[in-house]
C-alpha cells in the first residue's frame, strides 16, 4: 500500500538537476510528482516516478547518491476544506508530517497528496480506519 | 631610528660571531648532557659535542623536527628538572602533532628582551599604551608580547582576540597606540572600525606588530591605511621560543634575525645541504641561549632566504625575507596550526562519511580567514530529510573545532565529486594569497 519515494541527493551546481531528469527521460521513466527541499549547498530531490527501482539503479549508475524512503499517497477531496479535513484526520491520529507534497494529476474525483511521516503503516492503518484514502503504489504509478 | 638595544643590535659582526660560537658550543653540550634524545641521536652518528668547534659545523648536527617533540611529549625534550621551568606553552593539535614547550626564568627574560627589541624597532617605549589582542593561553602570542611590552615598561592592556567592536572602544577609551594581534585580525578591526564610523586618523594608534601567519605587502598597505598606522611583521615559532624570533625595522623590508640567541640556516628541503645567502630554502633554527628547551636546526618547514646586506636602519643582524611558503601541508588559520591529517582524523570516526575531503580556506577582503571542510556523504547516509544531513554537518564542524579550537564550516558535497588524484591527494585549496 505504500509508495516508494525517491529522494537524490544534489549539489547546488548548474546542471545538476538537469543530469537528473535527463537521466530518467533516456530511460524512459516518467516522473509523476516531486519536490526539492533546498539548503545553501544542496538539495534532496524527492521524486514519485512510475518505475522507483530502476529509476535508482538508472541514478545510481549515473553517480547519483539515492535513497529510497516509503511515503502515503492519499487521495484528498478537490473541494474548499479537503485537505483541511486530511489534515485533521492526521492531528486526530496524533501523527505529525515531516513533509508533503502535491501530486500531478487525479483520481476520479480526488486531488492526491504525497505525506511523510515517521511511521508509515501505522500511520496508514490508522488514517484509513478514519476513512481517509491511502492509495497503493502499484495504483498510483499507473495513473 | 629607533632601538631597544643598540648594542647588542648593532653588534660589531666580528664580536657577533664570536660570541655565537662560545655559545653555541655551550648549547651543544647542554643539550647532548641533559636530553636523552639528543644523545641518542648524536651516539647514533658517532657525533661529540667536541666535534663541533664553531658555527661552520653546523653543518654536523642532526636536524630536530616536530615528530621530536611528539615522540617525547609532553616535557622529553626538556633539559632541566621541572622544578627549573616557569612556564608551558603548547602549540595545537591533539593528534600526535601537539608541541610543548617550556622556558626558565631565564629563558622568560630572553624572551622578553626578544619582544621588547620587535617593538621598540617600531617605536614604542616607556608611556605607550600597548593593545594585546594575541589570543593568551597555551599559544605563545598573548603572554609572548605581554612580558615583552612590560620589559619596555608600556602599559599593557591585555585584551586577548575577539569582541572587534570592544577592541575599538578601548582602543578610543585608553588611547592605544600599539597594536599587536595576527594581520588579518588587525585588517578586521580596521574594517570594523570604518563601519563604525570611526575616524582611525584621529585615534593615537601609531604602530601595529602582526605576526602568527603569513601576510602579504597589500596586506600591509591596506592595514596600514585602514588604521592609519605602521604596520610591522614579527615572527616566531613555539618550538624556537614563540614570536620575537625575528621583527621587522622601520625599513619594512625583511625580518632582522635576533642573532644573538639564535642561528638561522637555508637548507635544501629536500636533500638538507645548506644554501648559500640568498637562496631561497627551508629555514632552520638553532638557539643560542635557551636553558629548558635548547634546540639544535630546527627544520620550521618556513621557506624564506637570508639577506646579508647591510640594512639602512644599522642592525646588524642579517635579515630573513617574509615566509613564502611551507614545505609540508600545514595551514595556518587565523594564527592557528592546522594539519589535513587532523581532519582526516575526525572524519574517519564519524559514520556516513566518506575518507573524501577538501579543505577550502579563503580571506574575503576585510574579514577572518574561514575554513571550510567538504566531506563526500556516503550513499548510506543520504536520506530524505534535510535534518538528518544538516546533524550530519553540525556534528563533524562540532568535533573538529573542539580538536582544532576555530570555527570552520563544514559541507557535504555528493559522493565521487571531489577530484580522485593518481599521486598525493590535494586536500587542499588555499585562496589566501598569503606568500607574494
Amino acid at each position: 500500500m505504500k509508495v516508494s519515494q525517491l529522494s537524490v541527493f544534489i549539489e547546488n551546481k548548474s546542471g545538476r538537476l538537469a543530469d537528473v531528469t535527463r537521466t530518467l527521460a533516456n530511460a524512459g521513466i516518467n516522473v509523476r510528482a516531486l519536490s526539492i527541499a533546498d539548503t545553501i549547498d544542496y538539495g534532496l530531490l524527492r521524486l514519485i516516478v512510475n518505475d522507483p527501482a530502476r529509476a535508482k539503479s538508472e541514478l545510481t549508475n549515473a553517480g547519483f547518491t539515492v535513497a529510497l524512503t516509503e511515503v502515503l499517497a492519499i487521495e484528498v477531496p478537490d473541494k474548499p476544506g479537503g485537505l483541511a479535513g486530511i489534515i485533521d484526520a492526521f492531528a486526530e491520529c496524533g501523527l505529525n508530517i515531516e513533509y508533503m507534497y502535491a501530486f500531478v494529476g487525479t483520481s476520479g474525483e480526488n486531488a492526491i497528496v504525497i505525506f511523510r511521516v515517521e511511521k508509515v503503516d501505522e500511520a496508514m492503518s490508522s488514517l484509513q480506519k478514519k476513512g481517509v484514502k491511502v492509495l497503493s503504489g502499484e495504483k498510483l504509478y499507473a495513473i | 631610528m629607533y632601538y631597544w638595544n643598540k648594542d647588542a643590535e648593532c653588534v660589531d659582526r666580528g664580536e657577533l660571531d664570536a660570541l655565537r660560537n662560545y655559545r653555541l658550543l655551550k648549547t651543544v653540550r647542554h643539550a647532548y648532557e641533559n636530553v636523552p634524545a639528543y644523545k641518542r641521536k648524536f651516539d647514533e652518528i658517532g657525533l661529540r659535542p667536541e666535534h663541533i668547534r664553531g658555527i661552520e659545523d653546523l653543518p654536523k648536527l642532526p636536524f630536530t623536527n616536530k615528530t621530536d617533540f611528539r615522540d617525547n611529549y609532553p616535557f622529553g625534550m626538556y633539559a632541566v628538572p621541572m622544578d627549573k621551568v616557569v612556564r608551558v606553552h603548547a602549540s595545537s593539535g591533539t593528534t600526535g602533532k601537539a608541541v610543548v614547550v617550556g622556558y626558565t626564568q631565564g629563558d622568560i627574560a630572553t624572551w622578553a628582551e626578544m619582544i621588547a627589541r620587535t617593538l621598540g624597532a617600531g617605536g614604542t617605549c616607556k608611556g605607550d599604551v600597548v593593545q594585546n589582542a594575541y589570543g593568551y593561553g597555551l599559544f605563545t602570542g598573548g603572554l609572548g608580547a605581554h612580558y615583552g611590552a612590560e620589559r619596555i615598561g608600556a602599559s599593557v592592556v591585555p585584551i586577548s582576540g575577539g569582541n572587534t567592536k570592544r577592541q575599538i572602544q578601548i582602543m578610543q577609551d585608553f588611547g592605544s597606540t600599539v597594536l599587536c594581534c595576527t594581520p588579518s585580525y588587525a585588517e578586521l578591526i580596521g574594517e570594523t572600525a570604518h563601519e563604525m564610523g570611526v575616524d582611525t586618523s584621529k585615534l593615537p594608534l601609531r604602530a601595529a606588530f602582526l605576526g602568527a601567519e603569513p601576510w602579504t605587502e597589500a596586506m600591509r598597505r591596506k592595514i596600514e591605511e585602514l588604521l592609519n598606522i605602521d604596520a610591522l611583521d614579527i615572527y616566531g615559532l613555539s618550538e624556537v621560543m614563540g614570536p620575537g624570533v625575528s621583527y621587522e625595522c622601520m625599513e619594512k623590508n625583511g625580518l632582522h634575525i635576533n642573532e644573538d640567541h639564535f642561528i638561522a640556516e637555508i637548507v635544501d628541503p629536500e636533500t638538507g645541504e645548506p644554501l648559500p645567502p640568498g637562496s631561497k630554502g627551508e629555514l632552520v633554527f638553532t638557539s643560542l641561549t635557551k636553558e629548558a628547551l635548547p634546540i639544535l636546526r630546527y627544520r620550521t618547514h618556513d621557506i624564506t632566504y637570508i639577506d646579508d646586506s647591510p640594512c639602512p636602519c644599522g642592525r646588524t643582524f642579517h635579515k630573513m625575507h617574509r615566509i613564502m611558503g611551507r614545505t609540508d601541508d600545514m595551514l595556518i588559520v587565523r594564527g592557528v596550526n592546522v594539519f589535513p591529517s587532523q581532519i582526516e582524523s575526525v572524519l574517519m570516526e564519524m559514520e556516513g562519511t566518506e575518507p573524501h575531503y577538501m579543505i577550502v580556506v579563503d580571506r574575503s577582503e576585510g574579514e577572518m580567514d574561514t575554513m571550510e571542510v567538504w566531506v563526500e556523504v556516503s550513499p548510506e547516509l543520504v536520506s530524505d530529510e534535510v535534518r538528518t544531513l544538516e546533524n550530519m554537518e553540525r556534528k563533524i564542524a562540532g568535533e573538529l573545532h573542539s580538536l582544532l579550537g576555530i570555527s570552520l564550516k563544514v559541507k557535504l558535497v555528493e559522493p565521487k565529486s571531489i577530484p580522485r588524484s593518481e599521486g598525493k591527494a590535494k586536500r587542499v585549496v588555499d585562496r589566501r594569497e598569503l606568500y607574494q
